[in-house]
C-alpha cells in the first residue's frame, strides 16, 4: 500500500510555498478589497467602439467633480472588444452619475454611453458587511468542530477531528486568499461579493470532504484498532483516495472548467478561484488534516526540534 | 407487490410532477388559498434591474413594526406610480432592501424613492412658506453621514401648485432656500389617515386623522397659535402652507384651499404614502444593465448544459450500469430541484447558481462513494445483492454527516444574508441548502431503487464484473 502520510511534512511545506507569497503581497499591498466591502463606486460604462477616452482624462473628469482616488481600467465587452471602461472611484450617489455621464458624452464627443454596471456603496454598511462576514465564517467553524466531535463521538479524540477539519479549511481559505492576491497583481482581481461566495463554496465543499475522510478512519477504528494510528489513517485515506479524485474531476474539473471557458466574463475570476479552491479542498483532506491527526496523535512536536525518528 | 415497484411508482409520479412544474408554459397552481404562479424568478445580476438599499441614519431610534410599515409605503407608493414587481424587504434592525428588476432607468426610481421621504408639520409662524421651497427643521437633526454627495440639493417642485390654503400665495420663485431652522410639531408618524372630502359647493378639502398623540400635540399647538401657518413638509421641502383658523382639538384637521379634485387627491395621495414613520438614506445602488444580465445568463447556462454532459459521460464511462442509473439520478435530482425552486419560489442569481452546482456536487460525490463501495464489496467476493446493502449502509454515515455539516454552514450564512440585504449570500445559501436536502433524497431512494431494478435485469451480475467498472 502507498505510504501517503509518511511524507508529511513534504507536504505542510509546499502548502507554506503556496500560502507565503499571496499572503507576503497581501502585507505589502493590503487586501485588494472591492468596493463591496471598503465602500465606493463602481460604474462600468459600455462606449459604442473600442475608440475609448484616455484614461488621464476620465481621471481629470472625475477630479473636476471632486472625486480623488479613481481608477480606471479598460475591459472586454460581450462582443470581444475592449470597448467597456470600468471606473472605481468614492462613493457617489446617482444624480453624480447622471450628471458625469453627460459630462463624459460632452467632453469625450462621444454620442452614446451605456451603463452596464453602476454599483455604489456607503462606506458605513461596508464596513458592516465586512465585519459580519468574517463574523459568519467564524460561526460556521465553530458550529463544525462541534458538529464533528458529536459526530465523532464513539472514537477517542473526537475534538481532534473537529480542529484539525478547521485548520484544513483555514488552509484552503488561505489558499484562496493566496491566489487572489496573486490575481490582484497580474489581473487586477479585487474581493468583490463573487469573491465571497467562491470563498463560502469552498469552505462548504472542504469540510464535506473532511469529512468523508475522517469516516473511512471512523469507520476503520473500530474493527482495526491494533493497528498503529498512521498506519490505520493511511489505509483509510487510500481507501478514500479513488473517490477523492473521481469527485474532484467531476465537481472541479469538468464543471468548473466548463464554467471559467465559456461562463462569460463576469464568472471567470469567480470559476478559477473556486478551480483552485476546491482542489485545495481536497488537497488539503489527504495531506493537511489527516497528516495533521497523525502528528497530534504521535505528539510530534515533541521531537520537532531534536532528530526525526526513524518510524516517523 | 415488491417493495422495490412501490417506491418506483411513488419515484414516478414525483418525477412526473416535477417535469409539469419545470415546463416553461406551467399555468401555474391555484388550490384554495395556496396560488403560485410558477414562473422562473431571475435575480438582478441575470435579467438586469437595480438594487437599493436603503439605512436608517443612526441617530434616529426605530422599532422593527417602523421599519416593516416604512418597506410597505415605499412598496404601496411604488405600485401607485407604475414601477413593476417592485419588491422592498427589511433586512435586519435598520435596512430596507428594494429590487426593482429590469429597471433601467435608475434616475426615475431613485427620484420616486426620494419623494417618498418623511412628512413633518412644521411651525413657520406667520411667514406663508411658498412651496418648493426646501428648508431646515429641527427633526431628527441628521447631518450627513458618510456621504459626500449630500441628496437634497436639488428641488421638486410639486404639481399641487393650488394646494395653498385660503390667503393669496406669494409669487416668490420657489427655488429659495430659507436659512432657518423651524420647529417640527408632528410627523408622519402620528397621522392615521388621509381622505378627499367634497363639500356641497362643489369645493374640495382634505381632511386628516392624526392618531391620540398626535391629536394631543395638534391640540395644545393649534390652540396658542391661531392664524399661524403650519406648514406641511415632505423631505425638508414645503408641499403645502395652510394657516390654522380654528384650535383642532380632535386630532381631526382639514385642510381647506381651492382644490379641485385632483390637486386634492395628489395632496392626499404625497400625505398618504409620504408619511414614513422614519427617515432613510440611500446607503448602496446598484444596476446591473439589461444587456449584461442577459449575457451572463446565456453563457452560464451553456457553460451549465456543456459541464452536465461531461459529468454524465464521466460517469457512465467510468462507472458502467450503476454511472448510468446515477446519471438518471442526477437527471432526476435536476429536475425536482428547479421544481422546487419554481415552488417556493427561489430568485435564481449568480451566486445562487454556483450553490446549485456545489449541491450537484454533493448529489455526484454521494453517488461515487456508494459505487466505490460497491466495488470494494464485490471484490471483496460478496453476491451483487450483498454488495449493494453493504455498499448503502456503510457509505451512509459519511453522505450524512458531509451534508449536515453543509447545511449547518448555509444555515449560518442564511442568517448573515438576511441581516444584512446581502441578497447575493442568501440565495447561495437557500439554493445550496435545497440541492443538499435533495441530493441526499435521490441518492437514497432513487439511485437505490433503479439500481435495484437494473441489477435484476441481468443475470448472473457477479460473473459480469465489466457491467460494474471492475
Amino acid at each position: 500500500m502507498i505510504n501517503i502520510l509518511g511524507k508529511r511534512y513534504y507536504y505542510f511545506a509546499l502548502s507554506l510555498l503556496l500560502i507565503i507569497p499571496g499572503l507576503i503581497i497581501l502585507a505589502v499591498k493590503g487586501l485588494p478589497l472591492a468596493i463591496d466591502f471598503k465602500g465606493g463606486t463602481l460604474l462600468e460604462l459600455q462606449f459604442p467602439s473600442t475608440q475609448l477616452p484616455e484614461t488621464s482624462a476620465v481621471i481629470a473628469l472625475y477630479n473636476d467633480m471632486g472625486f480623488k482616488e479613481v481608477q480606471v481600467q479598460t475591459a472586454l465587452g460581450i462582443s470581444g472588444e475592449r470597448d467597456i471602461l470600468v471606473i472605481r472611484s468614492p462613493f457617489m450617489d446617482d444624480t453624480t452619475k447622471i450628471a458625469l455621464v453627460e459630462q463624459m458624452k460632452t467632453d469625450f464627443g462621444v454620442s452614446e454611453i451605456s451603463v452596464n454596471r453602476f454599483d455604489s456603496v456607503g462606506p458605513v454598511i461596508a464596513q458592516q458587511v465586512t465585519s459580519r462576514a468574517a463574523l459568519a465564517v467564524a460561526i460556521a467553524a465553530l458550529a463544525v468542530i462541534l458538529y464533528i466531535t458529536y459526530a465523532f463521538r464513539g472514537i477517542p479524540h473526537a475534538f481532534r477531528y473537529g480542529v484539525c477539519a478547521i485548520i484544513a479549511m483555514l488552509h484552503d481559505i488561505l489558499i484562496v486568499f493566496s491566489i487572489t492576491a496573486i490575481g490582484s497583481v497580474l489581473w487586477d482581481w479585487q474581493m468583490d461579493s463573487m469573491f465571497l461566495t467562491a470563498l463560502l463554496t469552498v469552505i462548504g465543499f472542504s469540510t464535506q470532504d473532511k469529512i468523508v475522510v475522517f469516516d473511512r478512519i471512523r469507520e476503520n477504528s473500530s474493527f482495526l484498532r491494533k493497528l498503529p494510528f498512521e498506519k490505520l489513517a493511511n489505509h483509510s485515506i487510500v481507501q478514500t483516495l479513488q473517490r477523492s479524485i473521481n469527485t474532484q474531476l467531476m465537481t472541479v474539473e469538468f464543471m468548473l472548467l466548463s464554467l471559467a471557458l465559456f461562463g462569460g466574463i463576469t464568472l471567470r475570476e469567480f470559476a478559477v478561484i473556486l478551480l483552485v479552491g476546491l482542489l485545495s479542498g481536497t488537497y488539503s483532506s489527504i495531506f493537511v488534516a489527516a497528516p495533521l491527526l497523525v502528528v497530534w496523535e504521535n505528539q510530534e512536536w515533541k521531537t520537532w526540534f531534536r532528530k526525526q525518528s526513524a518510524n516517523a | 407487490m415488491n417493495r422495490r415497484y412501490v417506491n418506483l411508482i411513488i419515484i414516478l409520479l414525483l418525477l412526473a410532477l416535477s417535469i409539469w412544474i419545470d415546463l416553461p408554459s406551467n399555468p401555474g397552481i391555484k388550490i384554495g388559498s395556496f396560488e403560485r404562479s410558477l414562473e422562473t424568478v431571475l435575480g438582478l445580476d441575470l435579467r438586469g434591474g437595480m438594487q437599493v438599499i436603503l439605512s436608517v441614519p443612526a441617530e434616529i431610534a426605530v422599532t422593527q413594526q417602523n421599519l416593516q410599515d416604512a418597506a410597505q409605503i415605499l412598496e404601496n407608493r411604488s405600485n401607485a406610480l407604475g414601477v413593476d414587481e417592485v419588491v422592498y424587504q427589511t433586512a435586519g434592525e435598520r435596512i430596507i432592501v428594494g429590487e426593482y428588476p429590469g429597471a433601467s432607468n435608475a434616475e426615475d426610481v431613485i427620484g420616486k424613492i426620494k419623494e417618498t421621504g418623511q412628512l413633518e408639520f412644521v411651525d413657520f409662524g406667520d411667514v406663508r412658506v411658498p412651496e418648493g421651497t426646501v428648508v431646515e427643521t429641527d427633526f431628527g437633526l441628521s447631518t450627513s453621514t458618510g456621504a459626500e454627495a449630500t441628496p437634497t440639493v436639488e428641488v421638486t417642485p410639486t404639481t399641487e401648485s393650488t394646494a395653498t390654503a385660503e390667503a393669496t400665495p406669494e409669487a416668490t420663485p420657489a427655488e429659495t432656500t430659507s436659512a432657518t431652522r423651524y420647529h417640527t410639531v408632528l410627523t408622519g408618524a402620528n397621522l392615521k389617515s388621509v381622505s378627499v372630502v367634497r363639500g356641497q359647493l362643489n369645493d374640495y378639502t382634505v381632511a386628516l386623522e392624526f392618531d391620540s398623540e398626535g391629536a394631543d400635540i395638534l391640540k395644545e399647538w393649534t390652540t396658542t397659535n391661531v392664524g399661524k401657518i403650519l406648514g406641511i413638509v415632505l423631505d425638508k421641502t414645503v408641499i403645502s402652507s395652510p394657516s390654522v383658523n380654528n384650535p383642532i382639538p380632535d386630532g381631526q384637521a382639514e385642510i381647506i384651499g381651492s382644490f379641485t379634485n385632483e390637486s386634492a387627491n395628489a395632496l392626499a395621495v404625497q400625505l398618504r404614502y409620504g408619511s414614513l414613520p422614519i427617515p432613510l438614506e440611500i446607503e448602496q445602488i446598484r444596476v446591473i444593465g439589461p444587456t449584461l444580465g442577459q449575457d451572463s445568463l446565456d453563457k452560464s447556462l451553456l457553460a451549465g448544459i456543456i459541464g452536465f454532459g461531461i459529468v454524465m459521460l464521466f460517469m457512465g464511462i467510468y462507472y458502467r450500469v450503476p454511472g448510468v442509473v446515477a446519471d438518471l439520478a442526477i437527471i432526476f435530482y435536476a429536475l425536482i430541484t428547479f421544481a422546487i425552486f419554481k415552488l417556493v419560489p427561489v430568485t435564481l442569481t449568480l451566486p445562487g447558481i454556483a450553490g446549485f452546482l456545489l449541491s450537484t456536487g454533493s448529489a455526484l460525490d454521494a453517488n461515487i462513494l456508494i459505487f466505490e463501495r460497491l466495488k470494494e464489496e464485490l471484490r471483496n467476493g460478496r453476491t451483487m445483492r450483498q454488495a449493494i446493502d453493504l455498499a448503502w449502509r456503510r457509505a451512509w454515515p459519511s453522505i450524512r454527516d458531509s451534508n449536515i455539516a453543509a447545511l449547518i454552514t448555509a444555515a449560518i450564512l442564511f442568517w448573515f444574508g438576511s441581516t444584512f440585504g446581502a441578497s447575493f449570500v442568501k440565495g447561495f445559501a437557500l439554493t445550496l441548502a435545497l440541492g443538499v436536502g435533495v441530493s441526499l433524497m435521490t441518492a437514497f431512494t432513487v439511485t437505490r431503487t433503479l439500481l435495484g431494478l437494473v441489477v435484476d435485469l441481468f443475470k448472473d451480475p457477479e460473473q459480469r464484473p465489466g457491467l460494474f467498472g471492475l
